[in-house]
């Protein structure tokens, strides 16, 4: 029999039970749709999170926490702020390179509004370090660090949201229960909250002394080193941690380029999809359970005419692959439609909700392949049972 | 005269020596349904088979059908013992050279009267012209040319088994099995899907087996072949 027979005598096989291979496709489809949605937002988030790294400038170094074990989970910070000057004196160039924070989540109120926010607690370079602008007003100087003034610089939606048509500058507010002044608005940053990383709209900078009195500690949670340029890095990265080394241990601390931060947030979060890929796998292969269970009903239903082909010269492999094909084109349409419905589901996630979703080459290739395997698979057995049935017996049964 | 012509110079199409079929039903029970039957079947020969339900009829059709093979002993054809053939030539055999009409029909519901007539050129190289230019003809020579759009539920039973029996021939076989072929149909029906048999017979050069329990039917043969508990009668001609 060739193969455009075959195919010819599969289609009018399904279209005699519509319903039926509609519902099998169904499975299919519904396993591979969420295989590529779901890796498309696992992707999505990924180039988002990394973006938003990347966007800091490639010549930013990382001071954190810990000697760099993620997996050992968080750890106590042994940083103050003399650590920040401690590294500014050692860094060749001078300048405003060095940054540090210390981060809270605190009520604010202002005229009645309330809104709980991320509280950076932060030296007065760091807008200059991380690359934060200001929209209007003053930003914060050494000597509002120096005194402990209480003043707050606001992010662009904590400004809208506390003051709603109204300019926050000079109004005072309520920060943790403590009175601040507002003296500037950040530069919106965009981007959205994603539900991925903070919203960098959505915080409030203080003076880092005035911050640590707020929180109660005397710690930075972390430092923040703007190397001279991206081929200083390694250099700049080895006076950062000999400078750290006159006061700490080494386990206390570690020094990370964005590019390694990178490296580790992309990791993890490869890891994320693949596991949302593998939950969607699961779907996909109850479908392919489906597929198997209505072939093997097919095949019992039929077996008068297996029976007859048989007869009628058609060989065992003839029928074994009639119903292999069967089952190849009912996955593989659910596969093609589930793949048209995914990256449709794709695009309106990401236009419609603060996930972004990026439907990728692999994810594609992968639904296709996978449907068309879950065809092979689950067909066999059904069709390798229609190939070895006794043409005497088949043909006999009513 | 080749090496499977019979003594008598007559071209054999098909030989039984000896034939025994038996069936296992469980582990230790053994129901033979053939006990050693030799027969042979020529070149546009026509053969009735008789005898009473449980004989064995259908054991030795589904033999000569190469649907099965012997449990001892030979089925030839062609001077090719079946015994010693693959599955896949079995298939072959069955494609080319054997045309079955069953009593029941067996024709595909879904399928117009001449895709059921196409259906076992399927299984041989052609292209799609050829295979239905061969099942009009076939059709047409059955009498059914203005029937070949129709399904098999809009045609009588006598309709039905003309269709059939275009399937049968519509492959050219060297010879057509037919499995009570009467047996569905009213009296004179029959008589009339007798005749068409061998008109097709004696035309074609054709040999034609029927399997049959109905005298009327064995006589219009030209040999007939009793079976009784597996065996062949006495008056049987070998």
């Amino acid at each position: 029999m060739s193969a455009r027979e075959a195919f010819r005598v599969a289609m009018q096989a399904l279209l005699a039970n519509r319903l039926r291979s509609a519902l099998t496709t169904l499975g299919v489809l519904i396993g591979v749709m969420s295989v590529v949605l779901l890796v498309a937002i696992g992707q999505g988030a990924r180039s988002e999170i990394t973006g938003a790294i990347e966007g800091l400038g490639s010549n930013l170094l990382f001071v954190l926490p810990g000697d760099g074990d993620f997996g050992g989970g968080p750890r106590r910070s042994s940083f103050v702020l003399d650590d920040v000057e401690r590294i500014d004196r050692e860094l060749l160039g001078g300048g405003t390179r060095v940054a540090g924070y210390t981060i809270g989540s605190e009520a604010l109120q202002a005229d009645g509004e309330r809104l709980t926010a991320t509280v950076l607690a932060v030296t007065a370079s760091y807008p200059a370090v991380l690359s934060r602008e200001l929209a209007r007003g003053q930003g914060l100087t050494e000597s509002d660090v120096v005194t402990s003034r209480r003043v707050a610089v606001l992010g662009a939606t904590t400004a809208e949201t506390l003051f709603p048509g109204q300019d926050p500058i000079g109004r005072t507010m309520a920060i943790g229960g403590v009175r601040y002044r507002v003296i500037g608005v950040l530069a919106r940053v965009g981007g959205g909250g994603s539900p991925f990383g903070p919203d960098q709209d959505r915080n409030v900078l203080v003076p880092i002394t005035a911050g640590q009195r707020l929180f109660g500690t005397d710690r930075l949670d972390a430092i923040f080193v703007r190397a001279a340029a991206t081929q200083t890095v390694d250099e700049d990265r080895a006076v950062v941690r000999r400078a750290l080394e006159q006061r700490l241990d080494t386990e206390e601390f570690s020094v990370i380029s964005q590019d390694e931060i990178i490296g580790v947030v992309g990791d993890i979060l490869q890891i994320l999809t693949l596991v949302l890929a593998a939950i969607a796998g699961i779907s996909l292969l109850v479908g392919g359970v489906g597929v198997s269970n209505i072939m093997l009903v097919s095949v019992s239903e039929r077996t008068r005419e297996i029976g007859l082909r048989k007869a009628l010269g058609a060989r065992t492999r003839d029928i074994t692959g009639q119903f292999l094909l069967e089952a190849i084109v009912l996955t593989g349409l659910g596969g093609a439609i589930g793949l048209v419905l995914g990256i449709a589901g794709a695009e309106l996630v990401a236009a419609f909700a603060p996930v972004p979703a990026e439907v990728t080459g692999w994810s594609i290739a992968l639904a296709l392949g996978v449907s068309v395997a879950v065809g092979l698979v689950f067909g066999v057995l059904p069709a390798r049972r229609a190939g070895q049935l006794d043409p005497v017996a088949a043909l006999r049964r009513d | 005269m080749s090496v499977d012509d019979g003594p008598d110079g007559t071209p054999v199409l098909l030989e039984a020596i000896d034939v025994v079929r038996t069936y296992r039903l469980g582990r230790d029970v053994e129901v033979p349904a053939l006990r050693g039957v030799s027969f042979r079947v020529d070149h546009g020969d026509y053969v009735a088979i008789v005898g009473s339900s449980g004989s064995g009829k259908s054991t030795l059709l589904n033999l000569l059908g190469v649907l099965d093979r012997p449990t001892s002993g030979q089925v030839r054809y062609d001077g090719r013992d079946v015994r010693e053939l693959p599955d896949a030539e079995l298939a072959r055999l069955r494609n080319q050279r054997i045309g079955f009409v069953f009593q029941s029909f067996h024709l595909l519901p879904r399928l117009t009267a001449l895709d059921n007539v196409i259906l076992p050129l399927v299984y041989r190289p052609g292209s799609k012209r050829e295979r239905r230019q061969r099942a009009e003809a076939a059709l047409a020579s059955v009498g059914l040319a203005d029937r070949m759009a129709h399904r098999p539920g809009e045609l009588s039973g006598g309709q039905q088994q003309r269709v059939a029996i275009a399937r049968a021939l519509v492959t050219e076989p060297a010879l057509v099995l037919a499995d009570e072929p009467t047996g569905n149909l009213d009296t004179t029906t029959g008589e009339d899907i007798m005749s068409l048999l061998e008109s097709i017979q004696a035309e074609q050069d054709t040999a034609l087996v029927v399997i049959t329990h109905e005298p009327d039917i064995a006589h219009r043969a030209a040999r007939t072949i009793e079976l009784r508990d597996g065996v062949m009668a006495d008056g049987s001609s070998p």
